[in-house]
């Protein structure tokens, strides 16, 4: 799941710096992420995921790391089998 | 509030001599008493913000498609948004044109989509004009005003198809887009106050579209990005954004590639003045004469 969401970020979320600079606690809007671009992120990751995003999960600690990401994830589509 | 207290007024503005009724909701010609309210709320405008060293810019109110793409209104407002068509076709097809028109059909079908959309804020055409390297480290200023276009057909006036805003634009760092935005929060307030207009600052709740929109107007509200003037305009009992000061961030740095002076993406912010929505706030507050509007407010608008 990590590997999709930073894949996603990857090409969703114009940033600045590459994913691979950023841990898994980093904030993605410090680093540069912009409203708009959270939004084709939260799109990606329901068109990648196939699910909907909650209207009171539609905001911006949802999407501010890579872990809020999986941890709103996994509780809306359930702990992947790995 | 009610629907009838809305339409009530367009109907006063309609008897009075003000505004016409142009033949579809939300469109209206104008006369001259009411476009001297105008010309009133433009001068004044323009003297507030004198000596910033703006550089005064017209637009017609049609922009390049591709300005309308990279401005993102695209993915917030898609239900606001018009678009210019064209007819391109032969002989065959202006016929088959004629033919669904005579026979009271859509006959837009035969048209084709233009280089050009209608312009759906004042500002959206500057930016471009702040590519191709650094700004200057005092970043640019614009002023720029004209007509733009929201299609939300309404019997309410406030929700004109097709309007007038005035704007006064920064682009430039971080630091001054805040010391813009702070400065017109401050210059809005006292100058819709000249007019004896009754005005808060609110932070804006725009009717962004979709689900895409539930998140954006989410962030807005949250970052307390736009922030309007609110005044009663069709109905004393509800207030309608009349002006507003709006902080894009880095949005418009990004997505048009500027650059401030030291390298960084630019940001920018702008101040906008709802002239029409204003010249209605005035009409409302004091009375459908000008003739007869306080001397105060006379003098500010006609010095
Ligand atoms: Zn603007």
């Amino acid at each position: 799941m990590e590997e999709e969401i930073r894949q996603i970020l990857e090409e969703h979320g114009r940033l600045p710096v590459p994913m691979a600079d950023l841990d898994n606690n980093a904030d993605l809007y410090e680093a540069g992420m912009t409203s708009h671009a959270s939004v084709n992120v939260m799109l990606a990751l329901e068109d990648g995921f196939d699910f909907e995003f909650p209207e009171s999960m539609l905001r911006k600690s949802t999407f501010e790391s890579v872990s809020a990401i999986e941890a709103a994830l996994t509780s809306l589509v359930g702990t992947p089998v790995e | 509030m009610t629907d009838d207290s809305i339409g009530a007024f367009r109907d006063e503005l309609i008897d009075s001599g003000l505004v016409i009724d142009a033949g579809v909701e939300g469109l209206y010609g104008r006369t001259l008493a009411y476009e001297e309210i105008v010309s009133g709320i433009i001068a004044l405008t323009t003297r507030t913000g004198a000596g910033d060293g703006a550089m005064a810019v017209h637009f017609p109110p049609l922009i390049p498609r591709w300005l309308l793409e990279r401005t993102d209104y695209l993915k917030s407002f898609p239900d606001l948004t018009g678009s210019v068509h064209t007819f391109g076709g032969d002989d065959k097809r202006h016929a088959r044109l004629l033919a669904l028109v005579d026979g009271g059909h859509d006959w837009v079908e035969v048209l084709e989509p233009a280089e050009v959309v209608l312009r759906p804020a004042a500002c959206h055409p500057v930016y471009p004009l702040c590519t191709g390297g650094p700004l200057p480290t005092q970043g640019r200023r614009f002023e720029v005003q004209g007509w733009c276009f929201r299609h939300e057909p309404s019997a309410d006036p406030a929700r004109m198809l097709c309007f007038r805003m005035h704007e006064f634009v920064y682009v430039g760092d971080p630091d001054g887009a805040g010391a813009h935005s702070e400065l017109w929060l401050k210059r809005g307030a006292e100058m819709f106050e000249s007019m004896g207009l009754d005005v808060d600052v609110v932070v804006a709740n725009d009717p962004f579209f979709g689900r895409a929109g539930k998140f954006l107007a989410a962030n807005q509200l949250d970052d307390a990005l736009k922030l309007e003037f609110v005044s009663p305009v069709s109905s004393t009992e509800t207030r309608t954004a009349i002006g507003s000061v709006n902080r894009h961030q880095d949005h418009f740095g990004l997505t048009f590639g500027i650059e401030s002076a030291d390298g960084e993406v630019a940001h920018s912010a702008c101040f906008a003045v709802g002239v029409d929505r204003t010249a209605l706030a005035l009409l409302k507050r004091h009375g459908l004469d000008p003739g007869r509007w306080p001397a105060e407010v006379r003098a500010r608008l006609w010095p």
